[in-house]
């Protein structure tokens, strides 16, 4: 069941690049990961590409896939015709380094402006107790395996890059929203969440939503319920305070 | 050699899984300025992809469960060749570390009063693995890596710089190890991302590298997994322990092909999954061993039985430990009873209802649907056994995880070797790398403080040898290229080093070893030093080629199956084999030495942890004199 497929993959560095032609044999069952990889082993051994789990679980190999973005190792050769030319490119919000590699520390540096879970003061590990009913909804956030591909999407830094110092991109709007969520965490982020973080850029298009390879409902789920809590909290936060007292507050600007 | 970037730190940690996040984030709890390098991206390493928990014996299911079973257990599954030492420290440290990972923001999966829930897995008498669904490695990396952000969090509001006492080198590989005489001075590599050179200097060094699984067609392990840290301890003098135990997962996706391998996790079995043959049989029945006769139901009714009662049933033998199972499905597909494409039936679908299914085991019924088309809550998984994990590695002292021989180096995580003996049970690795993660780090900060200023100087002639042999590659010529080379060392592996192991084979196995390493020596790559997959896994081969001889060599001479070494010319387990571990070092000619080595004998009040029953099926007569005739502690058995 082997059929000869037509790829075109984006080579290049920052300097500039093209798309390359090349004719590879196709086997059931494959995806388009195991593709590029035998064009690395038989025609451009210096192919550059990034993976690691090829199971869906590390988010590594994120790229354009037909223009989509994706998993290349989650995409089954299967959902193209024989025919059909599969064009591979590199994330489109990221520079460049080398063919399918994208330099993502946009992210990394993003992660580090989120303040850390802080739990009470004195609760020794051991101690903690939570509610698996409490957790579900920050458990859904933490499924996320850091493909970035609600970022590559995301057109509010995919078309705009001077964006970019001023939101923090969907992967943080979850991250955001599940320590808020958070049974035990006692930082508020509400005000850094628009003030920092920049969740008032968001439009709610829901196209992250759409690529997470995980499923995460990132914008019902996560990005609505944050922007309620932010505006609650500027419209009323009387009521917000005596349903979470005891909290410490605002995570502040200094980390 | 001035112009090579360079860095000091007091501890550059190699990788950054489990133990070495875990070991950074404690040298640095302890003052040190450390440096942690890996391979891939952060928050990518191989511990991602672990499924089905972390085994700590916290009693939040069942209350009978203390650290001596958990020990028990561990020695069991490792039959008795484990460093007792390290089985005891991380039966004992297990639950802290689990329960650390909870106030840095982990959430696991909670029992119906708040606790953290813990499930069976193979081996481990009762319910004890931690986990956050069927992604538990993926809780854990994040969390850890989350942990690093917030101590550098610390260190940003304190001196303005995030990077000030921790810091990150992602997709940086080690090619070499630094030495000044005897002691460890620091490190070699290229940046992954521009081929250029990067020195470290530090008089501490914790390899964290993680397993060797690259070596063999038919694996679970990612591209991370070519032995590096197994290597570059030989080379710097360091030796290997128990290279000839290597775990075969029973459970790996068989179809398609360019899955297979590809890891179906023990929860499946843990939670209600039962494996059958073509006649529909569930053959485990018949492969019970004979120490284990007594804790392994008899019936399908009483192995059913056991899930809901486990305290008046007991567990059913597809809950054996792995190389039993393994062991058991390669028999089953040989003798003709396999499933269509060479592996045996894993049905949960018949066992659960369906939503639980997919809430339990959700990563699992992603993979099956989107990789192989199978809905696994209407129809069995066909699997087989895949390479999966290294017992074996650097020999390090139990305490302090310094590797032995070599002054400033360390070792933890699946690197090391000693902790699971010939077997390792499921879950007993993540906690493995946060309780040796950990003491490595403490341990390395106090070597270093220990120094007192005294700190090993990195040789130029060194960097200039490490950068000679690095660039190698790229010469001239119409050479092999390392793909091939590669494909040639996996098939070897697999065909003649593998599961079942035969004298004569492994012989052949080292004829072809030392041919494909004359090979490696000639490769070219072409193209730039920029992001050059090629040029990368060409370095990667001395360090595969290496490993697998040390593992075929130590196989060779050991003339007994145990654990993840299955001799079919030897094929019972001997009790004078027990006494000796088999130790792989370099000798001055660059060649692979293998000796024995008698194994530390355990103290009485473990021994005592034991009946003598059980005892007198791994020992030898004259260990055994002496010894009670009843345990001596250690709750129900
Ligand atoms: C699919 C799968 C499922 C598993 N499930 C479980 C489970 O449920 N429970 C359990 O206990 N165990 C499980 N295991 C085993 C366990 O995941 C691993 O043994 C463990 O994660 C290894 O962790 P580590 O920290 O030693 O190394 P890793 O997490 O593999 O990290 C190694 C690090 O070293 C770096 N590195 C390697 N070489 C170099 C070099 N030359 N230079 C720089 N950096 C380098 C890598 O980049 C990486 O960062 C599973 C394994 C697999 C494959
Ligand atoms: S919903 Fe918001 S965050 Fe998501 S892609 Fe649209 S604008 Fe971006
Ligand atoms: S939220 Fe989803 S799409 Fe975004 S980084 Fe995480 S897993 Fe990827
Ligand atoms: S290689 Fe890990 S997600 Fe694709």
């Amino acid at each position: 069941m082997t059929y000869s497929a037509h790829f075109r993959i984006w080579r290049g560095s920052a300097a500039g690049g093209s798309l390359q032609d090349f004719d590879v044999d196709v086997s059931e069952g494959e995806v388009v990961l195991d593709i590029v990889h035998r064009i690395q082993a038989t025609q451009a051994p210096d192919l550059a590409v990034r993976w690691n789990c090829k199971a869906g679980k590390c988010g590594s190999c994120s790229a354009e896939v037909n223009g989509r973005p994706r998993l290349m190792c989650m995409t089954r050769m299967s959902v193209f015709t024989e025919d059909e030319a599969v064009t591979v490119t590199p994330l489109r919000a990221f520079p460049v380094l080398r063919d399918l590699v994208t330099d993502v520390s946009f992210n990394y540096t993003k992660a580090r402006e989120v303040p850390s879970f802080a739990p009470p003061e004195g609760l020794a590990p051991g101690e903690f107790r939570m509610q698996q009913v409490d957790v579900d909804r920050s458990q859904e956030f933490r499924k996320c395996i850091e493909c970035f591909l609600c970022q590559n999407v995301c057109h509010v830094i995919r078309d705009h890059e001077d964006n970019k110092p001023a939101f923090a991109g969907p992967r943080f709007f979850a991250r955001l929203a599940e320590l808020e969520m958070h049974p035990l965490d006692t930082v508020d982020r509400r005000k850094r969440s628009q003030e920092q973080h920049g969740i008032g850029m968001c439009n709610i298009t829901k196209c992250c939503s759409e690529v997470c390879p995980e499923g995460i409902k990132i914008t019902d789920n996560a990005i609505i319920p944050m922007k309620e809590r932010v505006a609650d909290r500027k419209y009323d936060p009387v009521r917000w305070l005596g349903a979470r007292i005891g909290r410490r507050g605002d995570g502040g600007a200094e980390v | 050699m001035g112009e090579h970037e360079r860095h000091v730190y007091d501890v550059v940690v190699i990788g950054a899984g489990g133990a070495g996040l875990r070991a950074a984030i404690e040298a640095r709890q302890r003052g040190m300025r450390t440096a942690v390098i890996c391979k891939s991206l952060f928050g990518k390493a191989h511990t991602v992809m672990a499924e089905g928990g972390i085994a700590a014996a916290m009693a939040n299911v069942n209350s009978h469960d203390d650290w001596q079973v958990h020990f028990r257990d561990t020695m069991r599954g490792g039959k008795f060749l484990n460093s007792w030492r390290m089985a005891q420290l991380h039966a004992q440290e297990a639950p802290q570390r689990v329960w650390e990972l909870e106030a840095w923001g982990a959430l696991f999966d909670r029992t119906p009063d708040g606790r953290i829930s813990q499930r069976n897995f193979g081996g481990h008498e009762y319910p004890r693995l931690a986990h956050v669904g069927d992604r538990t490695g993926l809780e854990l990396i994040r969390t850890l890596q989350q942990r690093i952000v917030a101590l550098q969090q610390e260190d940003f509001r304190q001196h303005g710089d995030y990077e000030a006492r921790l810091r990150v080198f992602a997709e940086c590989t080690i090619t070499e190890l630094l030495k000044d005489g005897p002691r460890v001075a620091g490190a070699f590599g290229y940046w992954r991302e521009s081929g250029r050179f990067v020195v470290f200097e530090a008089p501490a060094v914790i390899l964290a590298t993680g397993g060797i699984g690259k070596s063999y067609k038919v694996t679970s392990n990612s591209w991370e997994y070519t032995g590096d840290g197994h290597a570059l301890a030989l080379l710097a003098g360091g030796s290997l322990v128990n290279m000839e135990f290597v775990q075969f997962h029973p459970t790996g996706m068989v179809w398609p092909p360019s899955v297979k391998g590809i890891l179906v996790t023990e929860s499946v079995r843990g939670d209600g999954g039962v494996l059958r043959n073509s006649e529909g049989k569930r053959f485990m029945f018949d492969y019970v061993p004979d120490v284990f006769r007594a804790k392994y139901a008899e019936t399908e009714e009483e192995a059913d039985r056991w899930y809901a009662d486990p305290d008046s049933n007991r567990r059913p033998p597809e809950l054996l430990p792995r190389d039993e199972v393994a062991r058991a499905i390669n028999s089953e597909v040989k003798e003709g009873r396999g499933s269509p494409h060479g592996g045996v039936l894993l049905d949960v679908s018949s066992r659960l209802p369906a939503d639980v299914i997919r809430r339990k085991l959700p990563s699992m019924y992603h993979q099956f649907k989107e990789l192989a088309d199978v809905d696994i809550t209407a129809e069995p998984m066909e699997v087989g056994p895949t390479c999966h994990y290294v017992m074996g590695g650097v020999e390090v002292d139990p305490d302090t995880e310094g590797a032995v021989g070599v002054p400033g180096l360390f070792a933890a995580g699946e690197v090391a070797g000693g902790m699971h003996g010939s077997n390792r049970l499921g879950g007993n690795s993540l906690s493995d790398l946060l309780v040796f993660g950990r003491r490595a780090g403490l341990a390395a900060a106090a070597w270093v403080e220990s120094l007192a200023g005294d700190s090993p100087a990195v040789a130029a002639d060194d960097v200039t040898a490490a950068e000679r042999t690095a660039l190698a590659p790229f010469r001239d010529g119409t050479a092999d290229n390392p793909y091939a080379v590669h494909q040639e060392l996996q098939q070897t592996m697999n065909d003649l080093v593998g599961i079942i192991r035969r004298a004569g084979e492994m012989e052949e196995a080292l004829d072809r070893l030392e041919r494909l390493r004359k090979r490696a020596a000639e490769v070219a790559v072409e193209g730039h030093r920029q992001f050059n997959p090629g040029w990368h896994l060409a370095l990667d081969l001395r360090n595969m080629l290496l490993v697998s001889e040390c593992v075929a060599r130590a196989a060779l001479q050991r003339e007994e199956s145990r654990g993840g070494h299955t001799r079919e010319d030897f094929p019972k387990a001997s009790a004078q084999w027990r006494r000796w571990n088999l130790v792989c070092r370099l000798d001055a000619t660059g060649q692979v030495s293998v000796d024995r080595k008698p194994l530390a004998s355990m103290p009485p009040e473990l021994l005592g942890l034991f009946e003598r029953k059980e005892l007198a099926s791994y020992l030898a007569e004259d260990e055994l004199a002496g010894l009670p005739e009843q345990p001596t502690g250690g709750g129900p058995r």
